[in-house]
């Protein structure tokens, strides 16, 4: 089926199966950033947002989005790359496979949480999984990016 | 992976029956993070999505939550924190993380009766009744307990009361499924424990719940109350512990439960 969707900020036509997943969709469209990790919902690589709110999209019916304002990594480029310099700097990024739904996580969560504590920040994190930095490094880049430090 | 060879987006209610009705392999859609993981073979696809269920509104005397609520919702209702001692919201925070809390779907979890449901267990120490399209309204316990004909499962309704109620729940990891949930709650000296993941879903501890309204909350009351509860409830094992390991589990969490909510104010 056809539907009308909007992706970061663009109109577009999208032609998806009835049971197309929407990372499956996003991916074919060449949003590459969309990984998939887990195949069970709990690893959050997939995330993105859907009318502003953090979505896993390897559980979200593609069809489902119709009308809908999709974003991507991509579509928040600027503030991204922001966040990465922080990442980076407190050595907490190693293959770098989880790090676009893990920063669309953050960057929803900067968002929604005014001044949140670090068991805030921990909580609204759990769903992004990785399996290299031991989380003690994202951690310190999430505090000082919040920070502004 | 399911797959779906149809999908309806129905614009009433009465058309989503009335498709539900025309195949046994119909299906109505939640969240579809549980469905996802089974192979079903779905001929048409039901979407809830249009008929404008995902809410919670506070009309009188009852809060009303939409079928179609994602459990996020759940977890950050400003109203749901003030009541039952944030019995709800506490119940569904750990389930995995927020982006797939902000796919499932409270009436998804509810109809489908899932045994390893933290909202369940909470919501069967409140005043709960759901409505089910044509079955109408009917107490979540009365729900759970019988087989219903096919149905869709349109809201719930909890009496806003001055119950207090309090939430365990045991896991081996923090986000994972759990291997045991606990709602133990008390309005006017009468008392109401529920165990779920058993791994069975949740139920009412009658007896337990009973003797612990009739007696004087002693240490030694609410030991006999725990003690009744393993007694009275069924349990299993599965791949996240043994039914020995939750009996002796549900002794403590009941316990715990009971004494938080002797200090809820």
């Amino acid at each position: 089926m056809q539907i009308e969707t909007t992706i970061n900020g663009k109109k577009i036509t999208l032609e998806v199966a009835n049971d197309e997943l929407l990372s499956d969709a996003l991916r074919a469209k060449g949003y590459l950033s969309i990984r998939q990790g887990c195949d069970t919902s709990c690893c959050g690589l997939c995330t993105v947002w859907i009318d502003g709110k953090p979505t896993l999209s390897c559980s979200t019916l593609a069809f489902r989005v119709r009308d809908k304002q999709i974003t991507t990594i991509e579509g928040v480029a600027q503030q991204a790359e922001e966040f990465a310099q922080v990442l980076v700097a407190e050595g907490a990024e190693q293959c770098g496979f989880c790090s676009p739904g893990f920063i669309m996580t953050v960057l929803a969560m900067k968002h929604e949480l005014k001044n949140p504590t670090e068991q805030e920040i921990i909580h609204y994190l759990t769903g992004n999984l990785c399996r290299c930095t031991g989380y003690m490094g994202q951690l310190r880049a999430i505090k000082k990016y919040l920070g502004g430090a | 992976m399911f797959t779906i060879e149809q999908v309806l987006q129905p614009e009433t209610l009465e058309e989503a029956y009335q498709a539900l009705h025309g195949n046994i392999s119909n299906t109505v859609l939640g969240g579809c993070a549980f469905l996802r993981l089974g192979s079903k073979k779905i001929a048409t696809a039901i979407d809830l999505s249009e008929l404008k269920l995902d809410y919670i509104l506070e009309p009188g005397k009852e809060i009303e939550i939409g079928a179609m609520t994602t459990f996020r919702t759940v977890e950050t209702h400003p109203t749901l924190h003030q009541l039952f001692n944030g019995v709800l919201p506490k119940s569904v925070s750990n389930i995995i993380g927020v982006q797939f809390r902000n796919v499932v779907t409270v009436g998804a979890t509810v109809y489908s009766k899932y045994g390893f449901s933290d909202l369940l267990t909470a919501l069967l120490a409140l005043d709960t009744e759901v409505e089910l399209y044509k079955g109408g309204r009917l107490p979540l316990e009365e729900f759970l307990q019988k087989s219903f004909p096919k149905d869709i499962l349109t809201r719930l309704f909890i009496q806003k009361n001055a119950r207090k109620a309090s939430y365990q729940s045991m896991r081996n990891s923090l986000s994972d499924y759990p291997i045991l949930t606990i709602a133990v709650s008390e309005l006017n000296q009468r008392w109401r424990i529920v165990v779920g993941a058993r791994p069975l879903r949740a139920q009412l501890a009658s007896k337990a719940s009973e003797a612990l309204s009739n007696s004087k909350l002693t240490a030694e009351d609410i030991e006999q109350s725990a003690s009744l509860a393993v007694e009275e409830l069924s349990f299993g094992s599965n791949i996240r512990g043994s039914a020995e390991y939750r009996k002796a589990m549900c002794k403590v969490l009941v316990k715990r439960g009971i004494m938080e909510v002797l200090q809820c104010k």
